[in-house]
């Protein structure tokens, strides 16, 4: 076993609900943790004071630009990981954080808050609120490949992470408007329901095969822009679903 | 990789079973295999196009019975975004082992879901079996109205079984009335999301069927995955189907061929005419998104 990676959970203006769903891989963290990462830096899971050198920090939660340190750690978090992690919808398209307006307690004085990739350059996008643990743990292998193993190992994580990759260049707006102008006018959509069964609010119905999004329930999470097979499709991967399925399968057992 | 896909075997047949036959659009083959799935317990509920609230209009529905799965057999030939329930299914109906079955796009969906479980939490291992069915082209509920009534000139409510076959869309009605119209005739109508579709005989499920390459009556299979394989090889041993060598059969193999070589061609024609769809204001080619290059 070549040597571990090492990961990090920084967290900024989140609900700790991506810390937990991290750990809801449950014998699967310990696998994770036992085999392929050191977790260097997580809030109540590590004790270190200090944002170190890593080599993934998952970044969780929207940056709030009034709070100096959160701005500072974030910055400080780039400097020091190789591969910087938008975990979560917070962090990726700024989610349920988009809507602050401040006057809350104990900070009333804290409303700016900013997806963050408008504070430092971002590599990798994980979205949806919360995210999936399949899909961190999926994620996690992938970054041990790609920083640990050989050359064929190297192309399998590079080819499987360059759509999450690419999202990350995407931009940091996403809701369910994003099916109707990326898929829908674009004459892209095929009537699957992948949006609408992925939604975590229940915000998309499919009308007519159709999917429909009430706007006032999207919480801008990008989840069903990001799943949709028609936002994005890499054949070399998925083609390959049942090797990639048993290897991911056989890593962590 | 082949226009076929990736599979271990191909075969014609038709499901013994006649209460299945009598209801299902060819061989009965994804009724015949869901029964025998939840007969074994190899899954817990399929996800199927059951009745919905308008005549030949499908609802995405988890079926647990035999008489469920019947209730949904035969295809209608318009959208049914079971990809819908398939949260669903592990949460509100606590399904461990889901069934489902879906057009080549939705079993795509299926495998973009287990490989990149982005929203989709719990449910990559949770897939039990996969079933694909063939599809050239979809249609929205309303194509299909005017298709029927307009040009078969007959109302959705009497029809009794719609085909596709030989060039042509057929409409039996209740009262024995048979009205037809060339295939050719529907392209206008297809929903512009079939148009840049690169996959006629869903490469990506553990088994798919369709009647294209057998007799009137059966259907031909192509068993894809280990799990597929593990799957038909128990149900050809409970004697759940008779299957002729497809080599044996008329039209055979050539024109299953044939249709996904068609199909695959004229898309990958759509999906590059898209890059140069415009013109920016400086005469450089402006292009639409290729869902298959980036986000």
């Amino acid at each position: 076993m070549a040597e571990k990676i090492s990961i990090g959970e920084l967290h900024l203006s989140g609900c700790t609900g991506c810390l937990v769903t991290l750990a809801d891989n449950y014998e699967g963290l310990f696998k994770l943790l036992d085999d392929y990462a050191d977790l260097v830096y997580a809030l109540t899971l590590v004790d270190v004071r200090h944002v170190p050198e890593m080599d993934v920090c998952l970044v969780e939660g929207s940056c709030c630009l009034n709070d100096k340190i959160s701005v500072e750690e974030l910055k400080e978090a780039r400097e020091k990981s190789k591969v910087l992690v938008a975990y979560g919808a917070c962090a990726a398209y700024g989610n349920i954080t988009r809507f602050c307006r401040g006057g809350q307690w104990n900070q009333p004085g804290h409303e700016a808050f900013v997806p963050i990739s408008e504070v430092v350059d971002v590599d990798l996008y994980i979205p949806s609120c919360p995210p999936c643990p399949q899909q961190v743990r999926n994620v996690a292998v992938m970054a041990y490949l790609l920083l640990r193993g050989n050359d064929e190992q190297k192309n399998l994580a590079t080819a499987y992470l360059t759509p999450l990759m690419q999202l990350a260049q995407r931009g940091n707006e996403a809701c369910g408007c994003d099916l109707m102008y990326d898929v829908i006018n674009q004459g892209l959509c095929m009537g699957c329901g992948t949006c609408a069964g992925t939604c975590p609010v229940r915000a998309i119905t499919m009308e007519y095969g159709k999917p429909n999004v009430n706007r006032d329930q999207c919480i801008k999470c990008g989840a069903c822009y990001a799943q949709c097979p028609r936002s994005w499709f890499n054949f070399d991967v998925m083609n390959n679903y049942e090797g990639i399925m048993d290897a991911i399968k056989g890593a962590m057992q | 990789m082949d226009v076929l896909g990736n599979y271990k075997s191909a075969i014609s047949a038709r499901s013994t079973d006649r209460d299945i036959t009598k209801k299902s659009q060819d061989g009965g083959i994804i009724t015949t295999l869901f029964a025998y799935a939840l007969e074994e317990g190899i899954i817990d509920g399929a996800i199927v196009a059951g009745p919905g609230d308008e005549p030949w209009k499908p609802e995405p529905m988890v079926a647990t019975t035999k008489a469920e799965l019947l209730a949904a057999a035969g295809t209608r030939y318009n959208i049914s975004p079971n990809l819908y329930l398939i949260k669903e299914a592990t949460r509100s109906y606590g399904l461990d082992r889901v069934g489902i079955v879906g057009v080549p796009c939705q079993i795509q969906a299926v495998r973009k879901a287990q490989l990149y479980p982005i929203g989709l939490r719990d449910v990559d291992d949770k897939i039990a079996l996969a079933l694909g069915i063939y599809c050239m082209e979809n249609l929205s509920y309303q194509a299909l109205e005017a298709i029927v009534e307009d040009h078969c000139n007959q109302k959705m409510e009497s029809v009794k079984k719609m085909d596709i076959g030989k060039g042509k869309f057929t409409v039996y009605t209740e009262r024995g009335a048979v009205s037809q119209m060339p295939l050719k005739l529907i392209h206008k109508y297809v929903q512009p999301g079939c148009n840049v579709c690169l996959d006629y005989v869903a490469n990506l499920a553990d088994i798919s069927s369709g009647s294209v390459g057998s007799p009137d009556g059966w259907s031909t299979v192509f068993v894809r995955s280990m799990k597929g394989n593990a799957v038909w090889d128990g149900a050809m041993a409970a004697g759940l189907f008779e299957t002729k060598p497809m080599d044996q059969v008329k039209p055979g193999l050539d024109l299953v061929k044939k249709l996904a070589t068609e199909k695959i061609t004229k898309n990958q024609k759509n999906v590059d005419a898209r890059k140069t769809v415009g013109l920016k204001a400086d005469g450089t080619p402006k292009g639409l998104r290729n869902p298959y290059e980036s986000p």
